[in-house]
């Protein structure tokens, strides 16, 4: 790749790497940049601090052979399993939700660890039952997806819970879960979700009680089914997002001159809520642009995972460009009044250190997955074995 | 080899197929994200461009100061004073009950603190906060502050608070503030003014306050401020600053005010002092008076039972508003008309004066200066009634109505305050309008010989009797009374005086007036109010008056018999220095009696007062 030769100075020593992907990044960063120096002056000093380490983490991540990642993928996982349930145990508790542990000298969320161990340790299984595949190697997938999913539902952290579920989904999918499986179940969701909308007046009564979900999870799906239920509250959030980003019109209104945004009428305006600040000032063709540079990093990703070497490599590299896509269009969506107020980020452009890490780390994971091993490695051998 | 297929090919080219599904989703996906962005800033963006704007830009009123009033010596009668209140804002706070009670641990709060507030609240006319505690101590100040954060829309805020000084002395005159409302809301908008009481709460409703309410108000400011969704002002972009009210100068003396509803010590009546020369009105006063700062938050229960029931009536301004015969007072009026209609002459003396019979009915008159050789002067001195009679029986109620209608009787003297009433002047036409009966629409000569000593229909207010007797010592020159002297701008200092107005003239003989004076003098001296006067460092004229409260009907009257409620009320009309004179006033006791016993000795006390007060400034009355 001789597109971005400056990129040469990120070249990791050794290993591949792939200028277009980092350059979408470094984009993304520059981006990150520009929206937060609205959004939030003050917190950009720090976001330097995320985007360096972030980056450091990606390269590191892209840094260690795959085989290494395909062994950890069985520690990762039992070790990210145990600090969940010592999460719901000994937790710190900010907002209502225990997410925290505190270590000590770190505060760890390790529901993030789980968006990359769940989907390394399902590969980790498929690879395992790759020759005699059956049905039910599917169940124990989900099995083994469900124990991380319902430590993190139990925090609670709804948002957290979508991500795990979807990439660990993602691997059962790429896996080769028969279409006669997906079918009913995206029918069955497509049924809830319309259910949902015909019943929901019924439903959203403050006395009804859902199963699973905590009252403030309904009352996010209340408030999404109608805002105006309750416009001084909970629909709040929705409304002034969708004004935010409809007054913004085509061009925006100026980068710092979106009011909606500078005058705090747009919640979380530096997290999750920063799209609106983005659509707001930089208008559709802002938010076009944005989708675009989206579309062209999961593009690019999906070609490298369809590059990788290893079957493994596909399932987790697939699965990382698949879960950063849900990150993107669940963000966008809700931020646009289309799904439910879910805890989830921008992905790379959203203020908080511990998503931006996750990310790179993914990222990195990606390019991991999609090097080919240079001659005289072990590679060949742990594939053949495996 | 079976093996090997499987390994390059049915899972690895599921999985790229299912990569392509990937692919597919994304692009899918934005797409559907991309058709969303534009709906919402493409489609609707007019419509959330609006929310926006109607979003961040919020006009704030920023209410005037009210101008403060004074007395023609600078004395402060309404002034604002900074005072600490603790509000709470409904709107944010969930649980009034509890965190009244919470706070009433921190900060006194009375019953009727949590009274005034709910009522408040119930008449609130949109959102805002209500003081839960007025006038704060600072000690109260400081522990609440302490304790703020566990008081989520509970604030402390220093608010302007209107103040009389003067308390219950100038009640009746300056009036008083009071929240606006419904009635006054209709009314403001009707006028166009609604916008320049917005963040403004009070409006004048009584007296000066209400008179002048244009004056003192002032024209609000505003301030164009952005603000966030939380409702808080994040950014100024523009101001204007409001236009403070102008003070205003009061022609009123606060001393004499309070000299003189001291020494009705709580008597009803009235009492109501003019400077001739330009129709200012020196004083008004009413008894009993009421304490102006119960209106300003509206009127507790008890408050309003207590004043408004009472039978004193404390809240009824009798100077302004109480009709009342004027009894004999009227009769300097009379003998103006007698020399001016030329049935009278100054020195024509008449003597059997004892008694006058009227269609078989005799009225009698005992007082030994009026038996016999009575003139005008001692008609007047002495008081004389038979003497009236007899003219009254001659001149007929059209002369009598057609005079007294000049000199202003039975209208309004036009004064600057609000309500007065005019009073009643019996004619035919008046009875005419005021009966539905023929029988009672008819007049009859009997109604004239009471009309003309003072009794009957008449009735006038003490202002009226002083402004009256004001024109008699103008010679005929009728002046507007007037309570304001002067406007000041608060800011420039600027004072623009009210000039006198001259609102009529009435065609009198000098040598008449002159004559009804005198014996005026006369009656001060040697008259029916010697005694009161007796002594008096000034030279003065007066005459009393002894008003009937209903008429008798043949029995006779006994002062010391009658129920206090029909006992005669007690009247004088007095002008002083008797050469030149600076001051002519009128005193009215609600059953005080005869003129002689009750108001004269009071207008005595109060003259006394004004002089010897005036000494001082060199303006030192009398002989």
């Amino acid at each position: 790749m001789k597109l971005m030769p400056w990129l040469a100075v990120l070249k990791p020593i050794g290993r591949p790497w792939d200028p277009p992907l980092i350059a979408c990044v470094l984009l993304f960063f520059a981006g990150g940049q520009l929206v937060l120096m609205s959004a939030s002056p003050e917190r950009v000093d720090a976001l330097w601090l995320h985007q360096i380490l972030a980056l450091m983490a990606l390269l590191a991540a892209a840094q260690v052979p795959f085989r290494w990642w395909f062994r950890l993928a069985l520690p990762l996982y039992l070790v990210g399993v145990l600090l969940l349930a010592a999460v719901l145990l000994f937790g710190d508790t900010a907002k209502g939700a225990t997410r925290w542990l505190d270590l000590g000298l770190v505060r760890i969320q390790p529901s993030e660890l789980m968006k990359l161990a769940a989907p390394l340790m399902l590969a980790w299984y498929f690879s395992l039952r790759r020759q005699s595949l059956a049905w039910w190697d599917h169940a124990v997938a989900f099995g083994l997806l469900a124990i991380p999913a319902a430590l993190i539902l139990k925090q609670p952290d709804l948002g957290t819970t979508i991500l795990v579920v979807a990439a660990g989904g993602f691997v059962v999918f790429f896996a080769g879960l028969s279409w006669r499986l997906i079918v009913p179940f995206v029918l069955a969701v497509a049924i809830g979700v319309g259910a949902l909308l015909a019943q929901g007046d019924r439903w959203c009564q403050p006395d009804v009680v859902w199963p699973m979900l905590h009252d403030y999870q309904k009352q996010r799906v209340c408030t999404l089914l109608d805002p105006e239920r309750d416009p001084l509250g909970k629909g709040f959030h929705t409304i002034q997002a969708a004004i935010a980003i409809g007054s913004g019109g085509v061009w925006g209104k100026g980068w710092r001159e979106g009011t909606q945004s500078q005058l705090s009428f747009v919640p979380e305006r530096h997290t999750d809520f920063i799209f609106a600040v983005l659509a707001e000032e930089f208008g559709f063709f802002g938010a076009a642009a944005l989708l675009a540079a989206y579309a062209l990093l999961l593009l690019r990703g999906a070609w490298l995972a369809a590059r990788s070497p290893t079957w493994a490599g596909m399932l987790v590299g697939g699965a990382v460009v698949g879960t950063t896509f849900i990150y993107a269009f669940v963000n966008v969506a809700m931020v646009s009044g289309m799904l439910p107020v879910v805890g989830v980020p921008l992905p790379f452009i959203s203020y908080g250190g511990t998503a931006l890490v996750t990310l790179a780390t993914g990222l990195g994971l990606l390019l991991s997955t999609a090097a080919r091993e240079s001659p005289g490695s072990t590679l060949s051998g742990w594939r053949r074995v495996r | 080899m079976a093996k090997s297929m499987l390994e390059d090919g049915s899972e690895i080219v599921r999985t790229r197929r299912r990569l392509w599904w990937l692919v597919a989703a994304i692009l899918a996906g934005f797409a559907l994200l991309l058709g969303r962005m534009y709906q919402l800033q493409v489609g609707e963006h007019e419509r959330f461009r609006t929310l926006a704007d109607d979003n961040r830009q919020a006009f704030v009123p920023i209410p005037p100061h009210r101008g403060q009033i004074f007395d023609a010596r600078g004395e402060p009668l309404a002034r604002n004073v900074r005072s600490y209140t603790l509000e709470i804002d409904p709107a944010q706070v969930k649980d009034l009950e509890g965190t009244i009670e919470r706070l009433s641990a921190l900060v006194r709060i009375e019953e009727g603190d949590r009274k005034r507030f709910l009522r408040q609240m119930r008449d609130q006319r949109g959102l805002g906060s209500i003081a839960i505690r007025q006038h704060l101590t600072d000690e109260e100040v400081a522990r609440f502050v302490a304790w703020k954060f566990a008081f989520p829309g509970v604030e402390v805020q220093a608010r302007l608070f209107r103040e009389y000084p003067q308390g219950e002395a100038t009640a009746h005159v300056v009036g008083y503030l009071g929240r606006i409302n419904e009635q006054d809301l209709e009314r403001l908008e009707t006028e166009g003014l609604s916008g320049a009481y917005r963040g403004t709460d009070y409006i004048g409703k009584e007296g000066v306050e209400a008179a002048y309410e244009r004056l003192l108000h002032g024209a609000p400011g505003w301030e164009l401020l952005e603000v966030n969704a939380a409702g808080r002002a994040v950014r100024r972009l523009d101001r204007r600053e409001a236009v403070s009210g102008k003070d205003l100068v009061l022609t009123i003396d606060a001393g004499l005010q309070r000299f003189a509803l001291d020494a009705f010590a709580g008597r009803r009546g009235a009492f109501v002092a003019l400077d001739p020369r330009d129709g200012s009105v020196i004083a008004m006063v009413s008894s009993p008076s009421f304490d102006p700062r119960l209106f300003l938050d509206g009127l507790t229960q008890a408050d309003w039972e207590r004043l408004a029931l009472s039978e004193d009536r404390p809240l009824f301004n009798r100077a302004l508003r109480g009709t009342y015969p004027p009894g004999s007072t009227f009769k300097p009026f009379m003998a103006m008309l007698g020399l001016a209609s030329g049935k009278r002459q100054p020195g024509q003396r008449f003597d059997r004066q004892g008694m006058f019979e009227y269609s078989g009915v005799r009225l009698y008159d005992k007082k030994s200066n009026c038996q016999s050789g009575v003139d005008l002067h001692r008609a007047l001195t002495f008081s004389c009634n038979v003497y009236f009679y007899t003219l009254g029986n001659e001149l007929g109620i059209d002369a009598i109505s057609a005079f007294m209608g000049k000199l202003g009787f039975g209208q309004r003297t036009g004064i600057d305050l609000p309500n007065e009433a005019p009073g009643v002047l019996p004619s035919r036409e008046w009875k005419r309008q005021r009966f539905k009966k023929a029988s009672q629409q008819q007049w009859f000569g009997g109604e004239t010989l009471s009309t003309s000593i003072g009794q009957g229909y008449n009735a006038y207010t003490p202002l009226k009797m002083a402004h009256a007797l004001s024109i008699l010592v103008n010679g005929g020159v009728i002046r507007k009374p007037h309570v304001l002297a002067a406007t000041l701008d608060p800011v420039t200092g600027e004072r623009i005086p009210v000039a006198a107005e001259v609102s009529g003239f009435v065609k009198l003989d000098p040598a008449h007036v002159d004559a009804a004076l005198r014996a005026m003098v006369d009656g001060a001296r040697i008259g029916t109010s010697a005694r009161a006067f007796a002594g008096a460092a000034y030279s003065v004229g007066g005459k009393t008056g002894t008003a009937q409260v209903f008429s008798l009907q043949g029995r006779k009257y006994d002062p010391d018999a009658t129920d206090e409620d029909l006992r005669d009320h007690s009247w004088y009309i007095a002008f002083a220095p008797a050469e030149q004179p600076r001051i002519v006033a009128a005193i009215l006791v609600e059953n005080g009696g005869p003129g002689g016993k009750t108001a004269a000795p009071l207008m005595r006390q109060i003259f006394d007062y004004y002089f010897s007060s005036r000494e001082g400034t060199g303006e030192g009355g009398g002989q």
